[in-house]
């Protein structure tokens, strides 16, 4: 585990190092580059006067030290900003997921009942259609039909823009209004978060539901089933109470492979929706080749990815009887 | 023979299969009785048709075509619809599977899945009830330490244990009934014989009738009262049990029984039956035995026989009932 | 010397059926479109050909945008952009993998572990952002977007086919095989190869709309096509901009939604009929 993390640092350092330039201008940014005083602490914190090898130990160190560099667009470390913004996405995403994977396992146990009946097919469609959309396309889409023509959602952006935002305790608004009281601005906050949530989660339903549904019909020709069956048990108790139980341990598995999906989602829905967390950082990054912001999400998201897919490995542990007590 | 009605009647069930390959016969015509107390034991090669019989008879194969009656006192299963089959199943009739390890749930423990056996028939019990009432279930299936095996996972229990507790959910609520699917194959021998003692004692004090299927006559021996014979989807001999083993008729039966190694007969080889059994979905014409066996003459190539009644036994074969065509009645 | 088992051919395949066999047609009118349209293109894609911001009609079936372009025609020509790419991607990405994967799974040990380390590493990060770093390092570009696909999916193919390999390495035709003397490569070209396709292929079908988003993703952020190059996602990006000519976003976006759904139906199909479970 740490040499994966380590090997993620040093991935992300190779990727740095791509430009045909000079990797001085990564570092300061092409604005900086007349400037002496800037260019030479840089030199010195960096190492770009030695060898590449070196400038790897350099990174390294600075990495270990909490250091990742100086934003040039918000001129602040880049550490900071993602502290700043990490909140907003983790909101958007933990709603998105809660969200995704209760319709997609519903529709997944409507899509493995009533197999190849109108319900599946439409499931089939609507999944696949989750997963052939682009995510920055429908969040327009979504954005001009409920906002601008039919005005039932608002706009872009987590609270109204003449709004203020609650004092932060978790970041999280729609959990900080309702510890400030305010139980308008949970309201608004909780409308926002619709539109964005819906367009994220949307991918999610899709994964989900064929594999809850394969899995599910993977049960229905296990030997159990028959005996439950045999046994007198109602269809619907069957499924639910027991083919349901084994059928839902593949998708703990796969939730890290969600998170990573949801990340990809989260950086360009975030953009379309004003969204000021860490994809739409990383997206603005992009734009203005703002090259210690790209590194500081690139590496962010790896981290990320590491750890819930060690926390997958974990749940999947103990949520099976045969795993968790041998 | 028990004197009265059959509680349980299968009359010219056929269970037919679709494949790839065309339609496959799996069973093709069986007629059975089923008598209060009694054992009945349906034998036969993996093939023959005895566990889609009697898996057919609780609807248990969404997938086949079934055709024929299958009567549980006047109520027609083939047919029936779910809550008709519902209430009949583990409440009327019960079965118990071959492998012990696959027909437990391996997430749940072994007081969920009873319970919930419980529920679907009696709902308005409370959970203490239920759980009271499992521990007592175990008890009769001689299960030591009931209180605490509730709890267990099925994989931490032997196979034996695994098979107790399934004879134990089969007989949750009182059926009449009891199919066993081969339910000691999986098993060590002295396991063996201890499920078939418990098996014996459940029926003497529930007065349970016993459906066991099974390929090994030597089980049948000491657990039965009538045995039906199975090839290729049909009864071939049915008779009670002494008569199957002192008088076999059908050829099949013969064969099988020299399969047999015995203590009593001093024999260096153990025989096999040549060849395999035939295909369902590919059935030759006529007799389907006649290809393996060592007294066909054409005649049994060219027309199936039928079951015919020669002294207390009932046979199939053109041969020996001298071609008589005349059918029987069960 | 024991051959290796033949695969059974059963008349018409079955998964060319319903939406699939509607999926395949689309994507071959895709292509058709992506080929030919220099011949017969209505207009000029990247000249003023009309006043700006026209709504849909006739004869700018979907409309104008604000640089008075016909967005009917840019998007077809998008198509130009993105199948090709798409195309060298999953290519250069299943060759690259399989090499790599076959070599890991095939030799085992070290070999296999170094490599699939790396391939662990590379495959720890969403697979989006990564490619914005590397597009970002390289420079902004589609050729460059295209390496930095490469780069990121790759590893996939070679998990893939590890897998594939180590399962049939061990059946005994193989071991049969290298009994009698078989060089190695040839081993693996002819028979464990073969066997590996299947799962490949399923992947790699369903992989092409995946790309072809990535690449639209890619270009909307700006690090992929640039303007004025009627590429999908860009388009979009000017669409975004222009947010009430609901028009100049709407008619890339079908473009990607009808070829990514295409490609997924495909793999869809063709993930079931492989997939073969029992009857009974």
């Amino acid at each position: 585990m740490p040499f994966l993390l380590f090997g993620i640092a040093s991935i992300v350092f190779l990727v740095s190092r791509l430009t045909p330039g000079d990797p001085l201008i990564t570092i300061v940014g092409e604005r900086n580059l007349n400037n002496p005083e800037v260019v030479a602490a840089a030199k010195a914190k960096w190492g770009l006067d030695q060898s590449v090898l070196q400038q790897y130990f350099a990174y390294m160190k600075n990495l270990l030290q909490g250091n990742m560099g100086t934003s040039f667009t918000t001129r602040q470390p880049v550490v900071h900003d993602l502290w700043q913004r990490l909140p907003a996405t983790l909101e958007l995403t933990i709603y998105a997921l809660v969200g995704g994977v209760s319709i997609g396992v519903t529709l997944g146990v409507l899509a493995a009942r009533h197999r190849n009946k109108f319900i599946d097919h439409v499931a089939r469609f609507f999944a696949l259609l989750g997963s052939s959309l682009p995510a920055f396309w429908a969040g327009l889409l979504l954005l001009y039909a409920f906002y601008a023509r039919l005005r039932w959602l608002p706009g872009p952006g987590r609270i109204d823009p003449r709004g203020v935002a609650p004092d932060k305790v978790t970041g999280f608004y729609t959990v900080d209004s309702l510890l400030m009281g305010d139980l308008a601005l949970w309201k608004d906050s909780m409308m926002h978060l619709i539109l964005p949530a819906c367009v994220l989660g949307w991918g999610v339903v899709g994964i989900v539901s064929r594999l809850v549904r394969a899995s599910l019909l993977d049960e229905f020709s296990m030997d159990y089933v028959r005996v439950a069956r045999a046994m007198g048990l109602r269809e619907r108790t069957v499924v639910n109470s027991h083919a349901l139980r084994n059928a839902l341990l593949p998708t703990i598995t796969i939730v890290a492979f969600m998170f990573a999906f949801l990340l990809t989602g989260a950086v360009l829905t975030e953009t379309v929706f004003s969204w000021p967390g860490a994809g739409s950082y990383a997206v603005d990054a992009s734009r203005n080749l703002d090259y210690p912001a790209i590194i500081g999400v690139t590496l962010l998201g790896g981290t990320a990815f590491l750890f819930t897919n060690l926390f997958s490995d974990i749940a999947y542990a103990f949520a099976d009887p045969r795993i968790r007590l041998s | 023979m028990a004197g009265g009605a059959p509680i349980l009647s299968l009359r010219d069930l056929r269970v037919t299969f679709p494949t790839p390959a065309g339609p496959a016969r799996a069973v093709r015509g069986v007629d059975l009785d089923v008598f209060a107390g009694e054992s009945v034991a349906v034998v036969g090669e993996s093939g023959s048709g005895k566990s889609v019989t009697m898996l057919a008879t609780l609807g248990l194969l969404p997938q086949a075509q079934v055709s024929g009656s299958v009567k549980w006192g006047n109520t027609e299963l083939v047919g029936a619809n779910v809550d008709t089959l519902r209430s009949v199943r583990g409440r009327r009739i019960s079965m118990v599977f071959q492998d012990p390890m696959t027909s437990l749930n391996p997430v749940l423990t072994v007081g969920k899945q009873m319970t919930l056996v419980m529920k679907a028939h009696q709902p308005r019990l409370g959970k203490k009830e239920l759980r009271a009432k499992a521990v007592d279930l175990l008890h009769q299936v001689a299960i030591p330490q009931a209180g605490r095996r509730i709890d267990a996972y099925p994989h931490e229990l032997s196979g034996g244990m695994r098979q107790r507790v399934m004879i134990a959910m089969a007989i949750t609520n009182d059926p009449e009934v009891l199919i066993a699917d081969e339910p000691t194959t999986a098993l060590d021998v002295t396991v063996q014989a201890q499920i078939m003692e418990l098996l014996r004692n459940l029926r003497e004090e529930k007065n349970l009738a016993l459906v066991l299927i099974t390929h090994d006559l030597g089980v049948v021996a000491g657990n039965a009262d009538r045995v039906a014979v199975m090839y290729a989807g049909r009864v071939v001999e049915r008779a009670p049990v002494l008569d199957v083993f002192a008088r076999p008729q059908h050829p099949y039966t013969t064969a099988l029984l020299e399969c047999l190694p015995r203590l009593d007969l001093r024999k260096e080889v153990v025989n096999s039956i040549g060849g395999t059994p035939p295909n369902p979905a590919n059935l030759p014409s006529g007799c389907p035995f006649a290809p393996r066996c060592p007294r066909a003459v054409d005649l049994c190539s060219a027309q199936e026989p039928v079951l015919v009644r020669m002294g207390a036994t009932d046979v199939a074969c053109s041969v020996v009932s001298d071609g008589a065509t005349a059918g029987v009645s069960v | 010397m024991i051959a290796p088992p033949r695969r059974v051919r059963r008349g018409r395949p079955e998964w060319l059926r319903g939406p699939a066999l509607i999926g395949v047609i689309a994507i071959v009118v895709w292509v058709l479109i992506a080929l030919t349209i220099p011949l017969w293109t209505p207009y000029d894609p990247l000249a003023s050909v009309a006043p700006r911001l026209q709504d849909p009609g006739w004869p700018h079936l979907m409309g104008t945008d604000q640089l008075g372009r016909d967005v009917f025609t840019r998007t077809l020509w998008g198509s130009r952009t993105s199948l090709p790419v798409a195309f060298v991607v999953i290519l250069a990405s299943v060759i690259i993998g399989t090499v790599i994967g076959a070599v890991a799974g095939y030799r085992g040990g070290w070999v296999d572990a170094v490599l699939m380390r790396f391939v662990d590493m590379t495959m720890a990060f969403p697979p989006i952002l990564l490619a914005m770093a590397i597009t970002a390092s390289l420079g902004p570009g589609v050729r460059n977007a295209l390496i930095a696909m490469v780069l990121v999916w790759w590893p996939i193919y070679a998990r893939l086919l590890r897998a594939q390999v180590i399962a049939v390495k061990q059946r005994e035709y193989v071991e049969s095989a290298e009994a009698i003397g078989v060089k190695r490569f040839t081993i693996l070209r002819r028979y464990i190869l073969p066997m590996a396709y299947t799962p490949v292929l399923v992947n790699a079908t369903m992989d092409f709309g995946q790309v072809v988003l990535l690449t639209a993703s890619l270009s909307f952020i700006g690090l992929g096509a640039r303007p004025p190059s009627p590429e999908w996602g860009a388009m979009i990006t000017e669409g975004a901009t222009q947010f009430y000519s609901w028009w100049i976003a709407t008619a890339p976006g079908l473009a990607i939604v009808s070829v990514v759904l295409a490609f997924n139906y495909l793999g869809d199909a063709l993930r079931d009929s492989f997939d073969v479970k029992g009857v009974v």
